[in-house]
């Protein structure tokens, strides 16, 4: 799960966390009064979506007066904010952050992550704060510093002044860096984070370090004991049809093809997609209905692909362990007819009951087809989707 | 002869008294020599008690005395499941395989921390489990789709193993063991461990290597069977066609910073003498034709 910039600062700042003053706003008039609210010269209208790559976007911009604050704000709030993370089509802003100017001094990069190799959380640093990380770690990767943190010991006084130092710290602000570096640590362990990443973090021209920028990813799967976090998620920053899914149990991600796939597990869901692609057609979501999926579930599930005004054509993939292909059988048929279903649809049934399962999908009077295999199934989907068009 | 588990294999069911714990336990019981196999269930505070036939203990370690129970299986609810693993591995169980699904990471890594310097090997979570054809099934895989023959499987998916089991059936070729390590980013045993256990069994002549984006593990087995390997494997990755920044079902299966892709993946396994193809409806096929 995601939050916003202005919500993660709120987590970091009572982590002990140094950041500007800002105020988050819903319009154009509160952006106004934050301004006056903090005072000063200089404001940053920042807006805030879950997708990075904000400031390139044109979705971050510098006002030097109150007029130009009322301008910036109009024009960025409602924007449909274009990120090399959102897609062609954006994110509009819902929400504005206002902040105070900072005399930046020197940009770095600190990140926090689950590291599969060492099977720990890492801490990583780099001296090349503001960029864009990834080009930083292809063209220049002895820049960026990794220190393996003990779940038990936390990140220690040595590591963190290690680090700093690494990254190019003044010996002044190397203790504030540190603390720094800590407190994110301790911030990313109690709150079940998956990432979080600051950048920049900066240091200011009388020797503070600030963050600047804050994002926060948290692991689903930990969200259980978290209410505190479940109540920042913004529904409007995700997709509908990916929210609705997971109402059911389904695990949905919408793509730009055009045949719908239903399929139990994850790994053979994204193979499905794969040999659809490899036969010429291309898939339109990565469905995976779970292990128990009942008529209800793949009911919804067509419900949802069938929303997308991209389907062209249905591919049923079920291998059958836990989950009869009966039931399964006895799902799709009643799920082809509540939605009355005008696209072609295919299914491909293997494992326990298969058979019972293809004779119900037979004697169900539907055109539906029926694939041998995997491969025989894929192919019908991408021909039927060719006549079609 | 197989890998990690076979017909002396003493199995204990962690969450027995749950309604997975209580399908799969019945299904594994019933599963070639699965009567013998499958001797204790631990739920705390249903101790005494039993679930067909299969006595019910308090504790891992009461299980283990009691029965002589090597291996553990986990059905216990993700909350509660780290737990489950650690008290196996104080138990000094042989094996942990951990089915449970949606685990916090925060708690395996700590899980993982706490098992350093013990001898308790760990598969999973979010695992279909570990099968020995006509042996015996711990796990949640359909048991009628295999039998046992020449090709080791291995693999961190659930049905897309199936789906290899299938295809190799489909061939004619049956299964030493097949092993599903799970999706999650923090687990016990890697590819790469696996793959050893294969390369030192003589019943196993060749290994079904499936893999997922996400990660590089796929990547430290092949270059560990280039320099080692003695019998051919092949292989197939999920996700060529999987966009980056999306978490496809499991939580590892991401391709992130440019990382982890499919393609990487199969190019690096084929440069280190794997036979792979880009067709997951071939991997039958394909291994039907190194074994000629």
């Amino acid at each position: 799960m995601k939050i916003h910039e202005y919500q993660a600062k709120e987590i970091l700042r009572k982590y002990g966390v140094r950041t500007l003053r800002a105020v988050p706003c819903f319009s154009v008039d509160e952006a106004v009064k934050a301004g006056k609210t903090l005072g000063g010269k200089v404001w940053v209208v920042k807006a805030q979506i879950h997708a990075g790559g904000r400031g390139k976007g044109g979705g971050v911009k510098l006002a030097k007066s109150p007029e130009e604050l009322k301008t910036l704000a109009s024009s960025i709030l409602g924007m449909q904010l274009v990120t090399h993370q959102t897609g062609p089509e954006g994110q509009k802003v819902r929400r504005l952050l206002i902040e105070e100017g900072a005399d930046i001094k020197k940009e770095y990069y600190v990140a926090l992550v689950v590291d599969r190799v060492s099977q720990r959380a890492v801490l990583m640093a780099s001296s090349e704060g503001g960029m864009d990380i990834e080009e930083v770690a292809e063209k220049s990767p002895d820049k960026i510093h990794r220190v393996i943190i003990d779940p038990v010991a936390g990140l220690t006084d040595a590591q963190g002044d290690d680090i700093a130092r690494k990254i190019g710290m003044p010996e002044a602000a190397i203790a504030q860096a540190r603390d720094t570096f800590k407190a994110l640590y301790k911030a990313f362990d109690e709150t079940d984070a998956s990432l979080l990443e600051i950048n920049p973090l900066i240091l200011t021209g009388d020797g503070q370090v600030i963050a600047l920028d804050a994002k926060m990813n948290f692991d689903e799967n930990a969200l259980f004991r978290h209410p505190e976090i479940v109540a920042l998620r913004d529904l409007d920053e995700e997709n509908a049809s990916e929210i609705e899914a997971s109402k059911f149990g389904l695990s949905y991600i919408e793509l730009d093809g055009n045949i719908g796939c239903l399929v139990n597990g994850a790994g053979l869901a994204m193979a499905t997609m794969d040999i659809c692609k490899l036969y010429g057609g291309s898939p339109a979501n990565f469905l995976d209905v779970g292990g128990g999926a009942s008529t209800e579930k793949v009911t919804e599930a067509f419900k949802i692909m069938l929303k997308n005004p991209s389907t062209k054509a249905i591919l049923v993939n079920i291998f059958g362990g836990i989950m009869k292909c009966d039931v399964i059988a006895q799902g799709v048929v009643e799920a082809a007819r509540q939605v009355s279903l005008k696209v072609p649809l295919v299914v491909r049934l293997e494992g326990t009951n298969v058979e019972l399962g293809k004779k119900i999908l037979a004697e169900s009077g539907l055109p539906i087809l029926s694939g041998n295999n995997m491969a025989d199934a894929a192919q019908k989907a991408v021909d039927a989707v060719k006549k079609a068009a | 002869m197989s890998i990690l588990i076979n017909k002396n294999t003493r199995v204990l069911t962690q969450g027995i008294t749950g309604k997975t714990g209580q399908f799969h336990t019945k299904a594994g019981k019933e599963y070639a020599n699965g009567p013998a196999c499958y001797v204790a269930g631990v739920t705390p505070k249903k101790g005494g008690q039993s679930f067909e036939g299969i006595p019910i203990f308090e504790t891992v370690k009461e299980a283990k005395a009691a029965t002589g129970a090597n291996v553990s299986v986990i059905y216990v609810p993700p909350p509660f499941a780290a737990a489950a693993i650690d008290e196996a591995v104080d138990a000094d169980l042989d094996l942990v395989i951990c089915i449970t699904e949606g685990i916090p990471v925060r708690d395996m890594i700590r899980t993982k921390y706490k098992m350093i310097g013990k001898r308790t090997l760990l598969i999973g979570p979010n695992c279909p489990g570990v099968i020995t054809p006509d042996e015996v099934k711990i796990g949640i895989m359909p048991g009628h789709i295999h039998k046992r023959g020449p090709v080791g499987v291995l693999s961190r998916s659930g049905t897309l193993t199936y789906e290899a089991v299938g295809q190799l059936m489909e061939a004619g070729l049956g299964q030493s063991s097949c092993v599903g390590i799970g999706g999650d980013p923090v687990n016990g045993l890697k590819h790469i461990d696996v793959m050893k256990m294969f390369n030192d069994d003589p019943a196993t002549e060749a290994v079904v290597m499936v893999g997922e984006i996400g990660g590089s593990d796929e990547e430290d087995c092949a270059r560990w069977v280039k320099a080692n390997m003695k019998k051919p494997v092949i292989g197939f990755i999920a996700g060529l066609t999987a966009p980056p920044g999306k978490r496809m079902g499991h939580a590892g299966a991401i391709i992130s910073g440019g990382k982890g892709t499919a393609e990487e993946k199969l190019r690096v396994m084929e440069e280190c003498g794997i036979k792979v193809t880009r067709n997951p409806a071939e991997m039958g096929k394909l291994m039907k034709s190194v074994l000629k």
